[in-house]
């Protein structure tokens, strides 16, 4: 018996060793570590429909997934040095703190409190959101006003609950919270009646009106009672990592401006324009001040192809989820994506 | 004599008995449905039944869907089965995340694993030689999972999902969990007072609080509480709090078992000059754990369902990947009920085979003390 325990804990211990990695010794050195690893640690959603979820051959696809392989592009040259690691919502934060993961890609809405108390830093906003309210079209609601004693569906999501009593109070408005865990029960009790109104964010709410039997039988209120700017999300104190990833995702959204795709990155090469000259890596050396390749904005735009095609690839009119830009869509379109100068 | 003429005979005698509408088909089905009230209820519950019986039957093969994509079962509207979306996501159900293209890799672990199962269930292969097969089955699984050997290219235990995760928290954690709550068990039955204390307080603590926390403990705390630069294997940490918290429970289970051996076991043991290891190791353990196979078997049962408590720190268990399928926007709200009965036969075939197991392994240990002979 002694033998056999012996034995096993010897086991035990030779595989603790076997899965000891080495994370980043001090903040600083992410893209190092990342260079040694050889993969970018990407935490993303576990599922969350158009923006981190399997396809059927199990590969993760999704906006927040690609904006990862953006960012394996730009650092090694090729979209698939990433590995995945799916951290939920109430972990999140403590994975990235952690070096669980190098950064998150994962529907996080950027605040005030995230941004100063956590020792985390924001990216970019990827992807404008807000929480929305929708109820059945036969209640003839035309405003959130007009909601009163009503059953509202919701998940337990980190701030749903919150927007929903900071926006009803002040209004007046009396209603009653009915808390799912599981999504489809969540939505099969708004489309069974048991609630009037269902509410999350409103690219959620949309897909969740894409998949009612008769979907012209549901509107989306006006009213957005919440903002939530979606955007990256990096440990605090590597400054080279964040401007990394901060530009990685403002060249894909410049493509998108410059008019840059996937399909005629090369073209664009023999462009006259200087800044997408100095963006492409044609001249200056804008890449080597990030301690990348020079070639990284065209690398990440030649496999992914710009904000626009990403957007229109998971979560656009065409797929199932069938988003339109709104306020994803680009400044100078009456959207708020933009990005700074590349000089 | 006929029935009427019969009747007339027992008219003369003054009938006592509550008058009540007889009729032979009355009389013939009485004993089966009882009064007219039970009789009523009995045929609703038949009739239940029959709806319940017919209804699931067109459901799942009738009106059911057998080919096409979403886009066939949607316009479909839930009328029937949407078989083609097990068919499409059937290998991401069973691998998850692992790459398509090296998922035998994990099929030929699981099988290995089942092979080495089903070999140690015969009682007629028990022998030392079984823990130098497990040794073997386990590393192989290991580096067939993990690779880096051999030309295998790396697959992170991030990737690890489905139905291999499953059976491995489940089944390691059970392995190390009994080892560790047999121990449990002694040390709580020691007469050492420290080493006592030491059992009682860490049975104490790991079974007053639920599993969940532990998971989190383990996934969330930990690595603030780890040097800077060390990060352990987030499964591998997930991994040991089941272990534990199996552990915990098995120790109580077991040392029910102890507490069952007449102290004169021991005693003659003590008698024959056994020391302490040895008589727990030839006399009282043998006894004691043959009593509590019946809850030993409730617990790996219980086991093998709450390893799928995983999902909340974000592992891919069985269930999750199950889940997940459905997520896929192309399919989502389309089929959920198809992933969750798959999913259901899975865990029912594997219990009720751990559950067949134990009544076959009863019967051979003959765990009845009558049956001895005194």
């Amino acid at each position: 018996m002694s033998k056999m325990i012996t034995k096993m804990v010897a086991f035990g211990l030779a595989a603790a060793a076997f899965s000891v990695f080495a994370a980043p010794a001090s903040a600083q050195a992410t893209l190092e570590a990342v260079r040694k690893r050889g993969k970018v640690l990407c935490g993303v959603s576990p599922t969350a429909p158009g923006f981190s979820y399997a396809d059927d051959k199990g590969v993760r696809q999704g906006f927040d997934s690609d904006i990862c392989r953006a960012l394996s592009s730009a650092i090694f040259g090729a979209p698939d040095k990433v590995d995945f690691v799916p951290l939920n919502t109430n972990v999140r934060f403590q994975g990235l703190q952690s070096g669980e993961v190098d950064l998150l890609s994962r529907q996080t809405t950027m605040t005030f409190s995230r941004d100063t108390s956590l020792g985390l830093d924001f990216a970019p906003v990827v992807f404008y959101d807000g929480q929305g309210l929708m109820v059945a079209s036969k209640l003839g609601v035309k405003s959130a006003a007009e909601l009163s004693q009503s059953a509202v569906c919701i998940l337990p999501g980190t701030t749903t609950l919150q927007n929903l009593e900071d926006y009803f109070k002040p209004r007046n408005i009396k209603y009653e919270a009915v808390v799912f865990e599981n999504p489809d029960e969540w939505r099969n009790a708004f489309f069974s009646g048991r609630c009037d109104v269902i509410t999350t964010d409103r690219s959620d709410l949309a897909s969740v009106r894409a998949i009612a039997n008769d979907p012209k039988q549901y509107v989306i209120l006006p009213e957005t009672i919440s903002k939530e700017p979606l955007a990256p999300v990096v440990r605090q104190n590597d400054s080279n990592w964040r401007d990394i990833v901060s530009w990685t995702v403002n060249a894909l959204i410049a493509a998108e401006e410059y008019g840059i795709t996937k399909g005629n990155v090369d073209e664009q090469l023999k462009s006259k324009d200087p800044e997408i000259q100095r963006m492409l890596g044609v001249n200056g050396d804008l890449g080597k001040m990030l301690n990348l390749d020079n070639k990284w904005a065209y690398n990440a735009i030649k496999q992914l192809g710009n904000y626009g095609e990403l957007f229109e690839r998971h979560l656009g009119e065409k797929t199932p989820l069938g988003l339109s830009r709104g306020p994803n869509q680009l400044w100078n379109k009456g959207g708020l994506i933009y990005s700074p100068p590349f000089r | 004599m006929t029935d009427t003429a019969q009747l007339n005979t027992l008219a003369s005698i003054p009938d006592e008995r509550p008058t009540r509408p007889t009729s032979s088909w009355y009389a013939l089905l009485k004993p089966y449905i009882g009064s007219p009230f039970n009789a009523v209820v009995t045929f609703a519950c038949l009739w239940l039944i029959y709806r319940l019986v017919t209804g699931a039957w067109g459901w799942l093969v009738t009106r059911a869907i057998l080919e096409g994509g979403p886009q066939t079962c949607k316009a479909a509207a839930g009328a029937g089965a949407c078989w083609p979306f097990l068919a499409a996501k059937l290998r991401f159900m069973i691998f998850g995340f692992y790459p398509y293209d090296e998922h035998w890799r994990p099929a030929i672990a699981v099988l290995l694993f089942l092979g080495a199962m089903v070999y140690s269930m015969i009682p007629r292969f028990w022998s030392r030689r079984l823990l130098w097969l497990w040794l073997a089955v386990v590393v192989t699984c290991g580096v067939l999972m993990y690779g880096g050997l051999f030309g295998l290219s790396v697959v992170n235990t991030t990737n690890w999902g489905g139905l291999p995760l499953s059976f491995m928290l489940s089944s390691v954690g059970l392995a190390f969990g009994f080892v560790l709550g047999v121990l449990l068990a002694l040390a709580r039955s020691s007469k050492l007072p420290a080493i006592q204390v030491i059992a009682v307080v860490f049975i104490e603590m790991v079974r007053g609080v639920p599993l969940v926390s532990i998971l989190f403990m383990a996934s969330v705390m930990l690595p603030l509480f780890m040097p800077d630069g060390v990060t352990i294997d987030k499964l591998l940490r997930a991994q040991v709090a089941i272990i534990i918290f199996a552990g915990a429970y098995i120790a109580e289970t077991v040392r029910g078992g102890l507490q069952a051996v007449p102290k004169g076991q021991h005693e003659a043991a003590a008698s024959l000059g056994l020391g302490y290891w040895l008589s727990m190791r030839k006399i009282v353990l043998p006894q004691a754990l043959k009593i509590v196979i019946p809850p030993l078997v409730n617990i790996f049962i219980g086991f093998f369902q709450d390893t799928t408590l995983v999902t909340i720190i974000g592992l891919l268990d069985f269930l999750d990947t199950v889940r997940s399928a459905m997520r896929d926007p192309v399919w989502q709200g389309i089929a959920v009920l198809e992933g969750y009965i798959f999913a259901a036969l899975v865990y029912a075939v594997f219990s009720y085979g751990m559950g067949s197991y134990s009544r076959f392994i009863e019967r051979r240990l003959k765990t009845d003390h009558s049956h001895g002979r005194h």
